[in-house]
């Protein structure tokens, strides 16, 4: 890649290239260097911790953060908080799964030097004002980060008119392959932050000097200095096909899709005497994702019994053992939909749920 | 002589805070486990032939068609060896 001069190397080089811009305009980045190649979300999350975190973070600092994140966006931020001796602070969730946007918005000081907040929760499918919690973020000098893993794949994101300053996402929630993901970072940050992880690609030079008897090394300049090594080439590739198929269908057809099978699905679900449907059941504040409980049913005995006929859900606590906290909840099972399912496959799912009933 | 782990493939904790045990079956040997287990334990109720709610020796489990089997409140890994020997060998 990049430096090879072989037919093979500059035509993965052009097509790799070619990809990131393709990202890059999906979420209306300013240009492509703005697009960080990754594994996917948590790794976009960690580079953020430990490049941004480790060397800005100081004893006192803040980080907010709410009780309805992912693991990936809580533990990256107490691992580093440890290091650096500055404090997490958790924003409180409502009682139906929304945020709280007054006590996020209380726990602002001129120690806040970074806000994290997940577009869309995985579990509940809230889908969350990140655009205003950046601009109350901007307004005391910190930083936004939004974990758009559950955003992205479902809705038009625009990270200029959110006005973040990261985006973290992964291709395998939007039908590219496990295995990559992007961060999206303003450039002006990213050309501040330090490198992630150290070795080819993303250095301009390493030169050893006989006199101090070490090397002097450059960072090349970014996204590729957050690239180290050789990177998912076909990943990259496949991601950016993945988007142009999206694109294809138009991502406010996409959300509209899920919208009509997420409104479809809980009117039938709450129709069902055992099923308990959590988090909000007004289809305007969520997006296709719906979680639930039966009476006398483990949240593995749905997923199971569903996997019999079948039907793949996730049970458990998602990676998000706070947010089920807040629920007061052992675990849950989760129902999500995509553009490539049906109101005849939700039909079927009740038909399921009702055969469960009867445990 | 047959052993418990030429019927168990992975014994895991489930997610949740439940701290329930899954105990998967090998592929191959999923229906013999599923066999053998419904024929030594008691049965208590049984959902579609796809969810066996079971008790054996005091300790409730439910036993899925897809090869698997879930315990809880089992006191240790020690206990949980001893059920499976009793209900497979």
């Amino acid at each position: 890649m990049h430096r090879a001069v072989h037919t093979l190397s500059q035509e993965a080089t052009e097509l790799h290239e070619k990809a990131r811009e393709k990202v890059a305009e999906f979420i209306n980045a300013k240009e492509s260097a703005e697009i960080v190649f990754v594994r996917g979300t948590t790794e976009a999350i960690n580079l953020v911790a430990y490049s941004w975190g480790l060397r800005n973070l100081k004893q006192g600092d803040e980080v907010l953060l709410s009780l309805m994140e992912h693991h990936s966006n809580i533990v990256p931020w107490e691992i580093i908080s440890k290091m650096t001796g500055s404090n997490v602070k958790y924003a409180q969730v409502n009682n139906d799964g929304t945020l709280d946007y007054d006590d996020y918005e209380s726990k602002f000081t001129s120690k806040t030097k970074l806000a994290c907040l997940s577009h869309v929760s995985n579990v509940s499918g809230v889908i969350n004002d990140v655009k205003r919690i950046a601009k109350v973020a901007h307004e005391h000098g910190a930083l936004m980060l939004v974990d758009g893993a559950q955003s992205v794949p479902h809705m038009p994101v625009d990270v200029k008119d959110l006005d973040a300053d990261f985006l973290a996402f992964s291709g395998h929630k939007m039908l590219g392959p496990t295995g990559i993901g992007a961060l999206y970072g303003k450039k002006s940050l990213l050309e501040k932050m330090e490198p992630f992880q150290g070795g080819g690609e993303m250095i301009k030079e390493v030169s050893y000097s006989k006199k101090s008897e070490h090397c002097g090394i450059s960072w090349n300049d970014p996204p590729w200095k957050f690239e180290a090594g050789t990177p998912n080439i076909a990943g990259g590739i496949a991601l950016a096909e993945a988007i142009k198929y999206l694109e294809r269908l138009g991502m406010t057809e996409v959300l509209r899709h899920e919208v009509t099978l997420t409104e479809y699905a809980l009117k039938r679900m709450q129709e069902l005497k055992k099923v308990t449907v959590y988090g909000p059941t007004d289809v305007s504040l969520k997006c296709g994702i719906i979680p639930f409980g039966v009476d006398g049913l483990s949240s593995h005995d749905v997923a199971l019994f569903c996997d019999n006929y079948g039907i793949m859900l996730r049970s458990g606590f998602h990676c998000a053992q706070p947010l089920h906290q807040v629920f007061k909840l052992q675990s849950s099972a989760r129902s999500s939909f995509y553009i490539y399912n049906i109101t005849q496959e939700i039909d079927r799912f009740i038909e399921i749920l009702k055969e469960m009933e009867q445990f | 002589m047959s052993t418990v782990e030429d019927y168990v493939a992975r014994i895991e904790g489930t997610c949740g805070a439940e701290k329930d045990i899954i105990v998967v079956f090998k592929y191959e040997k999923k229906e013999e486990a599923i066999t053998r287990i419904l024929k030594k334990a008691e049965l208590k109720n049984n959902l579609s032939g796809i969810i066996f709610e079971l008790t054996f020796q005091g300790v409730s489990f439910r036993v899925y068609s897809s090869g698997k089997a879930i315990f809880r409140s089992i006191k240790n890994r020690e206990a949980l060896n001893a059920i499976l020997a009793a209900l497979l060998l």
